[in-house]
């Protein structure tokens, strides 16, 4: 008896493994269609797939694999932003030391920080693709109108997370960053008093206090951008993300030209599967093991047109994973994330310069503070969130720049956008502005009439124009988007190549003045 | 189905959950309140205002000097001393010198040497700050109280 428990305990034991995975995964291998599904929707952190994919979703030159990217940027930074945190001190007299610790002394400390840095910066740029991308194939187009606005917020908070991290050092650019950018929350007061208003109706000063806990930038700012850092904003960024990609599962996969009846990718047989008529089909798709919404279900074709998730989409994603992990080890092993010197409340850099993405702002920020940092901002990010409520136009969505007509429209746009953004830059370089030519100028009309302004009114204007003219607001919207991107481009350029001290003019950083 | 003339009458288990419902939402709303009431201090974590700049003797009529910890340049005439802030008013950069006065190096604001805006995006002039005298006479600046423009402290 004993012997035959002996046996019974051992033959248990060697069934461990091979027990103890089938009980984490209760389906077999995924090997035919039926456990390749069971792969995706059974495990918990695959189930935001789809089981099925469209070939067309897979097309590198339709998504570039930007969406994915983030993803993928977004959990390098997670992962190389939590072992950052075993060292970093968040406060004044220490952050700045133990960045330095981090950048010389901690074993592997200066390659994470380097992986951390332009990992944010290649999310910004991603980000930016990623809009355009989804902006020119119309992918915005209903029923996706609001996973657009997801999006924008994911793009906002692509940005704060980017800020509130660059102050986190506490080194010069540190310092006046939030400096700079707390004093822009609080610019409505700029016009309120040029209005001449009593100062009750500013609430500039109460944004700022909320912000930085404080009159002035000090320990309180670096504890509130901290906890916003590290806490608040990834677990925002976490829930939409995932409210996001949720989204695009529920709305069918990626945008495609023509519903289901597009050529699917190279070896998909489509010939034969004409889809069936929705009315007449069943509301359950029971091959997808839920219902979908919107014009499917085209039970009769969806099967065979669509590919399983496990292996093909999950095998692009991990190809999208590893280069952007790729880019940015060799990024990284070849430069040095920025460090200036330690935060000086006396004297700030001379230029300073924010981080490149936010120059084309800190250009618009030196005509006005109230209408380059916060009018204009917010307009287009309003004007963007819009964009799918306006166009409600039924083109098809997943066309590049739907057609011939908007490609025409889009390089108009990009030389008139182009043209104006060098124009609004050029002439107050070259002649002076309203306050050079008439110095007793009212502040009001040095805030409401100035290069940047002016060069938003000629894009609205543009874009109106267009919109007449093609009598389309899909036409108007590629407009306003193309000129908008160019303007962002060219006025990124200005400020981090050709402007110098004093946020003077100089065609490059070698003529600017030695002190 | 005439209930659209005449509206039924609201069950009294309907009444109930809407009452709880109502409830619910005021308890969650105010929750939210008293939570945003925390982040905005009740006193600012801040040294006095006022400031000793030294006694007299360091500022004699006709000089003027730069203190840079304060962010003011202290000027001293035959009628008084007076203290400008070189906190630029544009968004808080400090101003450096410049050819005909102060120019900001973050946006490009251009002031006189008395602090009036001559260029760039900069909505006001410098403020001329409070200047007064301690019991035993050192000088003392506040940098939270403006003065006007022009106006020096007649030192005794």
């Amino acid at each position: 008896m004993a012997e035959m428990n002996h046996t019974l305990f051992w033959e248990r034991l060697k069934g461990v493994p091979g027990n103890f995975w089938a009980s984490v995964f209760r389906h077999g291998k995924p090997d035919s269609d039926r456990t390749r599904s069971q792969a995706v929707f059974a495990n918990f952190f695959l189930h935001v797939h789809s089981t099925r994919v469209h070939p067309h979703s897979l097309r590198a030159t339709y998504s570039w694999g930007l969406g994915v990217s983030l993803v993928a940027q977004f959990l390098i930074l997670t992962a190389t932003g939590i072992l950052l945190m075993v060292y970093y001190n968040p406060s004044i007299d220490l952050a700045y030391n133990t960045i330095k610790d981090i950048h010389y002394v901690v074993p592997t400390g200066r390659f994470i920080r380097n992986i951390h840095r332009w990992a944010a910066h290649l999310m910004v740029l991603t980000v930016i693709l990623h809009m355009a991308r989804v902006f020119y194939t119309a992918s915005y187009k209903p029923p996706r109108e609001f996973n657009w606005v997801l999006g924008m917020v994911l793009f906002i908070l692509t940005l704060a997370l980017s800020f509130s991290g660059y102050l986190l050092p506490w080194d010069q650019l540190a310092y006046w960053a939030v400096t700079i950018a707390t004093n822009i929350a609080a610019s409505p007061d700029e016009l309120v008093h040029a209005l001449g208003l009593p100062s009750a109706f500013g609430v500039g000063w109460l944004i700022k206090e909320l912000m930085i806990g404080a009159r002035t930038v000090g320990q309180e700012a670096l504890t509130r951008f901290y906890l916003l850092h590290v806490m608040v904003l990834p677990l925002a960024m976490a829930a939409c993300m995932g409210a996001h990609i949720w989204r695009i599962h529920k709305d069918g996969g990626l945008s495609r030209p023509g519903g289901f009846h597009t050529p699917a990718g190279k070896g998909v047989e489509t010939a034969n599967n004409q889809p069936v008529n929705p009315e007449h089909a069943p509301t359950k798709t029971y091959g997808l093991m839920g219902i979908v919404r919107g014009r499917s279900p085209y039970t009769g074709a969806l099967p065979e047109e669509t590919v399983p998730a496990w292996p093909y989409l999950l095998r692009a994603e991990l190809l999208v994973f590893m280069i952007n992990m790729l880019v940015l080890v060799a990024l990284a092993y070849y430069f040095d994330a920025p460090l200036k010197e330690q935060a000086n409340p006396a004297v700030p850099e001379n230029p300073a310069k924010a981080p490149w993405y936010f120059l084309g702002l800190q250009e618009m920020v030196s005509y006005s503070a109230f209408v380059g940092g916060m009018l204009v901002p917010t307009l287009a990010l309003v004007g963007l969130i819009l964009i799918p409520f306006i166009d409600r136009e039924t083109e098809e969505s997943g066309v590049w720049f739907s057609g011939k007509k908007g490609k025409q429209i889009a390089l108009y746009s990009l030389l008139f956008g182009g043209i104006t953004a060098v124009a609004a830059v050029a002439f107050p370089v070259q002649f002076g502005w309203l306050r050079n030519w008439f110095p007793s100028i009212p502040q009001i009309v040095i805030i409401l009439i100035n290069p940047g302004s002016l060069l938003t009114a000629a894009y609205a204007a543009w874009s109106l124009a267009v919109m007449q003219q093609t009598r389309s607001t899909r036409m108007g919207a590629i407009a306003l988007f193309t000129c908008f991107l160019i303007g962002f481009a060219i006025l990124t350029y200005v400020g981090t190549e050709l402007r110098g001290p004093n946020w003077e003019f100089y065609w490059s950083a070698s003529q600017w003045p030695v002190h | 189905m005439s209930g659209r003339l005449e509206p039924k009458p609201l069950p009294r288990r309907d009444y109930l959950g809407l009452l709880g419902l109502g409830s619910a939402g005021i308890a969650i709303f105010g929750s939210l309140l008293g939570m945003a009431r925390l982040p905005k201090p009740r006193v600012l974590p801040e040294a006095s205002s006022v400031v000793r700049i030294g006694p007299p003797l360091e500022f004699p009529p006709g000089t003027t000097r730069t203190l840079p910890e304060l962010k003011i340049r202290v000027i001293s005439t035959e009628k008084g001393v007076a203290a400008l802030s070189l906190i630029c008013t544009h968004l808080g950069c400090i101003v450096g010198e410049g050819e005909k006065g102060f120019v900001c190096p973050c946006h490009g604001s251009r002031f006189d040497p008395e602090g009036r805006v001559i260029g760039g995006p900069a909505p006001r002039n410098l403020p001329w700050l409070a200047v007064s005298q301690a019991a035993d006479g050192t000088l003392c600046v506040d940098t939270a109280a403006e003065t006007p423009a022009g106006h020096f402290y007649p030192v005794v």
